[in-house]
């Protein structure tokens, strides 16, 4: 992708050791400015007996066993496989991910790039051994290597699939129907009093991408590299837009709910939610506006502490099996992470989501934890950090 | 072993029990005390030390070294300020509403109502603390929602439901601490002598004069006390506003989101000790209204 944001990042990585032009004496970590060092944990080195169970901390559908849809179910033939039983536990944004894993309860999770460092800083996942995960030789090359997946070269998970954050709307209360993220953000809405956002702090790179396309003089090159100003320029925006709001949702049934009685009309969502909302009959489309959007690009990562690693591996390889990534992949509405899996998906599936296409891969805006040191290179400047953005999003809220 | 010798233990222990009445108030008090200094007052000392601690603002690991940081952010913070006094005025009004609506009823129930109707409605008022919380907070999203139960009622008024809000917050919160607030009138009012309403009444007064000048002031210390319930669990509440207040937060969903979301416990242990502080204060002046005897 973008090689100055790789570049920043591999600084950051490498600011304790070597210091990319900042320096650090005494040679320890630095644990407040945002870089981190990574704590040396072992891998695997060969697999063993399938423990017989293995706990899944996921996004809601990116584990189904078709307890919510019997049609939608890969987690049952796992367990009929390797006899690991698996129990699921779903998490609505990436901080309740970070959180719940730090519980050690769980063997696996699926995190998104603004929890996958936080998780390997902290010690709590370990580097996984790709050699050891059949179908990781499949997956897409530009998913392998990137700086919110590896440290240094060593792969801490297996790539899971990507997409992209949508705009909602019903079709039967706006007219007409809207093409961009200005129908959110934009004062004077006729839908005031009927918008929709996602309730994290993470939300502010929408309102940066906005002001990208929006105001170029503010010169935002990067949603999830701010200095102050640019980070209050994107609190502008969404003060702007908190009073034409009527809920914030991160658990998506409340969103699905807000759309079926109609108390929201319009807002970001996932393509998963558009589906549960379209079949119960709730008139809804959504779309990728024109000017792109911030997105995900998930990775399956294990437990530095957990007990049944060998299920766990078996989990990994399962996911990303072309009949499971196919699966996952159709029913959150997201592109795989590998090829094979578009021969599986309904006609058509992978050309939606542009699967392998790498040029409109880059227009996703991948959700990332904001660090000090700019992702977008610039180094004359201090870049503000997740604990700021948590802090502006309360102000947001009033 | 041999029983005599059992029996004879048995009698040295309780003999040595009865010299010492010391020693038996001791042994009776101690698990309660443990309880209430261990697990109240010790997570309290728990918190209160917590919210002195910071976290690192990458990886949210909690950092054991002294610092003000959290208390300085809190008040200096104008968000905070505002969040504090959306949540204390929250709080006063749900006790206003329940207070105004308690009245009446436990006055009916404690001095108007016949015996069996009065253990019918006792039974009434408490009947909707079965059910559980997150059902009838639901309920009210339902109802309060567009093209609800609410906005059908108000419809032929010109009105509309008032959407999920403050005013939606009050509603539901009201709704759920009423019992809280008429329970404690109730025992209040029941207590208060016929002969006094008598009395008023053969010198004189009228009825609204009876309930100005006798019943109200005898009834302002159970009135206190139910607010003291309604007060404290309006403090609290998260829930309730997450589920029917659109936009809003309370303290209680600050404390929430930096316990679930942000992962920064000092934080969190530093605002949850305002309802704290507050709580405290409001118990002090209510103690001179004689209003804790009523409990």
């Amino acid at each position: 992708m973008r090689k100055t944001q790789l570049f920043a990042t591999a600084c950051a990585l490498a600011l304790v050791a070597a210091g990319c032009g900042t320096s650090d004496d005494n040679g320890t970590t630095s644990k407040t400015g945002g870089t981190f060092e990574v704590p040396d944990l072992p891998m695997l080195d060969s697999l063993g007996e399938n423990e017989g169970k293995v706990s899944i901390l996921a996004w809601p559908g990116y584990a189904e066993d078709g307890s919510a849809d019997p049609a939608y179910d890969w987690v049952t033939p796992f367990e009929k496989a390797t006899g690991c039983q698996a129990s699921i536990k779903t998490f609505g944004t990436s901080d309740e991910a970070v959180t719940l894993f730090k519980t050690g309860d769980y063997d696996v999770v699926s995190a998104s790039g603004d929890a996958s460092l936080r998780l390997i800083a902290s010690g709590d996942v370990e580097p996984v051994n790709t050699d050891l995960v059949d179908n990781y030789a499949d997956i897409y090359p530009f998913l392998k290597d990137r700086d919110w997946n590896s440290v240094d070269g060593q792969m801490y998970g297996v790539p899971h699939g990507y997409g992209a954050n949508l705009l909602m709307w019903r079709t039967d209360e706006v007219q007409p129907a809207p093409t961009s993220w200005s129908s959110v953000f934009e004062a004077g809405s006729p839908y005031a009093g009927k918008i929709t956002a996602y309730d994290s702090p993470i939300y502010i790179a929408d309102a940066a991408l906005y002001l990208m396309n929006t105001q170029p003089d503010l010169a935002i090159e990067h949603p999830y590299s701010l200095d102050e100003e640019q980070l209050q320029a994107a609190i502008d925006v969404l003060k702007v837009q908190k009073e034409m709001v009527s809920e914030y949702w991160s658990d998506y049934l409340k969103e699905v709910q807000a759309f079926t009685t109609g108390d929201s009309v319009i807002g970001t969502t996932w393509q998963v939610i558009a589906n549960v909302a379209e079949g119960e009959n709730v008139p809804v489309e959504a779309i990728l506006p024109d000017e792109g959007s911030t997105g995900w690009s998930d990775t399956w990562m294990v437990g530095a502490t957990s007990e049944n690693k060998n299920c766990a591996y078996a989990w990994m390889n399962h996911i990303v099996s072309p009949e499971a990534n196919a699966a996952v992949a159709e029913y959150f509405g997201e592109s795989p992470a590998n090829p094979k899996a578009c021969d599986l998906t309904s006609k058509g599936h992978c050309e939606t989501f542009h699967a392998g296409d790498e040029a409109y891969a880059d227009k996703i805006w991948y959700w990332t934890t904001p660090i000090e040191q700019c992702l977008d290179g610039r180094t004359d400047v201090k870049c503000t950090d997740y604990s700021r953005w948590t802090q502006a999003w309360t102000e947001v809220k009033g | 072993m041999d029983p005599g010798v059992d029996r004879g233990q048995g009698l040295t222990l309780s003999a040595t029990l009865h010299r010492h009445p010391g020693l038996r108030l001791g042994l009776l008090l101690t698990p309660p005390m443990l309880w209430l200094g261990v697990a109240y007052l010790g997570a309290l000392g728990a918190l209160f030390i917590t919210s002195l601690w910071g976290q690192d603002s990458f990886t949210g690991e909690v950092q054991r070294v002294w610092t003000l940081d959290n208390f300085r952010d809190l008040f200096q913070l104008e968000v905070y300020r505002t969040i504090t006094m959306r949540t204390l005025g929250t709080a006063a009004l749900v006790t206003i509403v329940d207070a105004v609506v308690a009245f009446p009823i436990a006055l009916y129930m404690a001095k108007v109502a016949s015996p069996r109707v009065q253990r019918l409605l006792v039974i009434a008022v408490l009947m909707p603390l079965w059910a559980s919380y997150l059902v009838k907070a639901f309920a009210w999203r339902g109802m309060l929602s567009e093209r609800g139960l609410v906005s059908w009622l108000a419809a032929p008024f010109g009105l509309d439901t008032p959407g999920y809000g403050l005013t939606a917050t009050i509603i539901t919160l009201a709704y759920l601490w009423l019992p809280f607030m008429i329970i404690p009138i109730y025992a209040g009012l029941e207590r208060l002598p016929d002969s006094l309403l008598e009395a008023s009444s053969d010198l004189g007064a009228r009825s609204g004069h009876t309930m100005r000048r006798v019943v109200l002031p005898m009834a302002f210390p159970a009135l206190v006390a139910g607010s003291i319930f309604t007060f404290s669990l309006s403090m609290g509440d998260y829930i309730a506003v997450r589920i029917v207040g659109g936009t809003n937060q309370m303290l209680g969903n600050v404390v929430y989101d930096n316990v679930g979301a942000a992962n920064n416990l000092p934080f969190a242990a530093a605002v949850a000790t305002i309802p704290v502080v507050i709580m405290l204060v409001y118990l002090a002046a209510v103690r001179r209204t004689g209003a804790l005897d009523n409990l």
